[in-house]
């Protein structure tokens, strides 16, 4: 999941890149800020965020706009689409994201009532960072599952910035490795999960001879995963070139659907998770995809999934990092499935 | 509320399903890998996955293997079942594995070079497969490793066999 920043040095479109944000004054009614980024407006009340561009508004319920607006500053805008719903959302361009409200909706689109505007990727994200720390409570955890975290609702209620400031995890070549990232464990701050307390706690036997203890080396990837504080937030727990595992622990839904810009696997390590598929232009269904233990699935590059997991799940998403993908699939020099026979 | 988690293995897994509502259920390239381990060769170092050159294999691991190497990391998954590693540190890893080659390599014979060490992998354990060092699995009984790597000489692709056709 390590979105380069150098992945292209072509402007991410034709629209004029804009560079206007605001922070607005705190209401009186609610505490909370509003704030803009170009013409797009947010503000939120005691229920719901609301969106407003020229010609358009948008409401969803606050909790969810705040648990996918964690992801997208998370995840630096991820790979390619983050629909935080059908109608907004961002577009990644590393280095440049574009902001759209129905731009990725049928109906939206065809009426020529949808909207979109280009930040630098350092703009928009300062004003996202901005609205999470004003709009996230004390109390609300938007990486948490639902039954494990207080609500969003209500009117200003202090802040929660350890939550929404988490570092992501990246291993540079795997977790555990001296000078990597390290281990999960109850005396670092990583109790294991409530859903994940059958789960088995050995350690491989590792055994190096003197002068390979850099090299010879194991862990209990459940065990690790087991311990994560977060939902639907993969970390790279181990690389082979641009090749990233970056498994991670799915409860309830994900929080926004995601419309990569390249195929993406998903391997199902425990438990079940089941994906809703849509066209990633259109939002129209094209599949339902029902995973158990050891189910393999390809997400093809033109569509958008979102993931829905009733008990806490180990899931592996597998991506190539590699900057030249997007690329190659927009120029039609790459397919949308990996893999064809 | 007490949970249960639920894992899978070559003797008893579940599989799901891809249900098209207006696509080709071959686009999600959906397999199984206990079923791929299931019904695989032991060694046999099965694509259950593939992105450009990089891959992940699954491997029914059954008595001995073979000797590998390959001239980038490799990590293991044990997914079912106890597999020991054994690690020998090659004193001419390139004339194996040559230092722009991709996947992993099979040894003609025993690997010349330092003992490095043993892992021993339960369900769940993932280790590092180093760079340049021979490598060889030992199962008692089947297991199922899911490997990541890159396609090399040694993989396999069988998708028709493996995957969701209709």
């Amino acid at each position: 999941m390590a979105m380069s920043a150098n992945a292209f040095d072509a402007p991410a479109s034709d629209l004029p890149l804009v560079t206007k944000t605001e922070v607005g004054p705190i209401d009186n009614t609610t505490g909370y800020r509003s704030f803009s980024a170009g013409s797009f407006a947010f503000s939120r009340d005691e229920y719901f965020a609301r969106i407003t561009w020229p010609h358009g508004a948008h409401t969803m319920p606050v909790d969810a706009f705040l648990r996918a607006m964690m992801r997208d500053v998370a995840w630096g805008f991820f790979y390619g689409t983050v629909n935080f719903d059908d109608v907004v959302g961002t577009v990644n361009h590393y280095g440049e994201v574009t902001l759209f409200a129905g731009r990725y909706n049928d109906a939206y689109h065809h009426a020529g009532r949808d909207h979109e505007e280009r930040f630098s990727s350092e703009v928009l994200m300062a004003v996202f960072k901005a609205i999470m720390s004003d709009w996230t409570n004390a109390g609300f955890d938007p990486f948490a599952a639902p039954m494990e975290t207080g609500e969003a609702w209500g009117s200003k209620n202090g802040q929660n910035e350890d939550a929404i400031t988490r570092t992501r995890v990246s291993a540079k070549r795997v977790v555990g490795l001296p000078g990597d990232t390290p281990l999960r464990t109850d005396q670092n701050g990583f109790p294991v999960n409530r859903m994940f307390a059958d789960l088995d706690r050995s350690v491989p036997v590792v055994e190096p001879e003197p002068g390979f203890e850099g090299e010879v080396w194991a862990y209990n990837l459940f065990d690790y995963l087991s311990r994560s504080d977060v939902t639907w937030n993969p970390s790279v727990c181990s690389v082979v070139g641009e090749s990233l595992f970056c498994p991670t622990t799915e409860e309830f839904a994900l929080p926004i659907d995601h419309g990569n810009d390249r195929c993406e696997w998903f391997i199902t390590l425990s438990d079940e998770i089941d994906w809703e598929i849509k066209d990633k232009d259109t939002a129209k269904p094209r599949a339902t995809v029902l995973t158990r233990a050891g189910d393999v699935s390809c997400m093809p590059a033109d569509i958008r999934h979102k993931g829905f997991a009733k008990k806490r799940a180990m899931l592996l998403v597998w991506e190539n990092g590699s900057a030249v993908i997007p690329d190659l699939i927009r120029k039609g020099e790459a397919p949308n499935v990996s893999v064809t026979w | 509320m007490e949970y249960r988690t639920r894992l899978g293995s070559i003797s008893d897994y579940e599989k799901g399903k891809v249900i098209p509502i207006d696509d080709d259920p071959k686009n999600y390239v959906f397999s199984n890998i206990f079923e791929v381990a299931a019904t695989s060769a032991p060694y046999e170092r099965v694509a259950v996955a593939k992105n450009f050159e990089y891959v992940i294999e699954v491997t029914r691991a059954e008595g001995n293997s073979a000797w590998y190497c390959a001239a980038h990391d490799e990590f293991a998954v044990a997914m079912d079942g106890k597999v020991e590693i054994e690690l020998v540190k090659l004193d001419f890893p390139a004339t194996i594995a040559p230092l722009d080659s991709q996947g992993a390599h099979k040894l003609g014979g025993e690997p010349q070079g330092r003992k490095m060490g043993r892992i021993v992998l339960s369900r769940g354990h993932q280790c590092l497969l180093p760079r340049g060092a021979a490598y060889r699995f030992k199962a008692d009984s089947p297991a199922c490793l899911m490997i990541q790597t890159v396609e090399g000489p040694e993989t396999v692709q069988k998708w028709a066999e493996i995957c969701q056709n209709s």
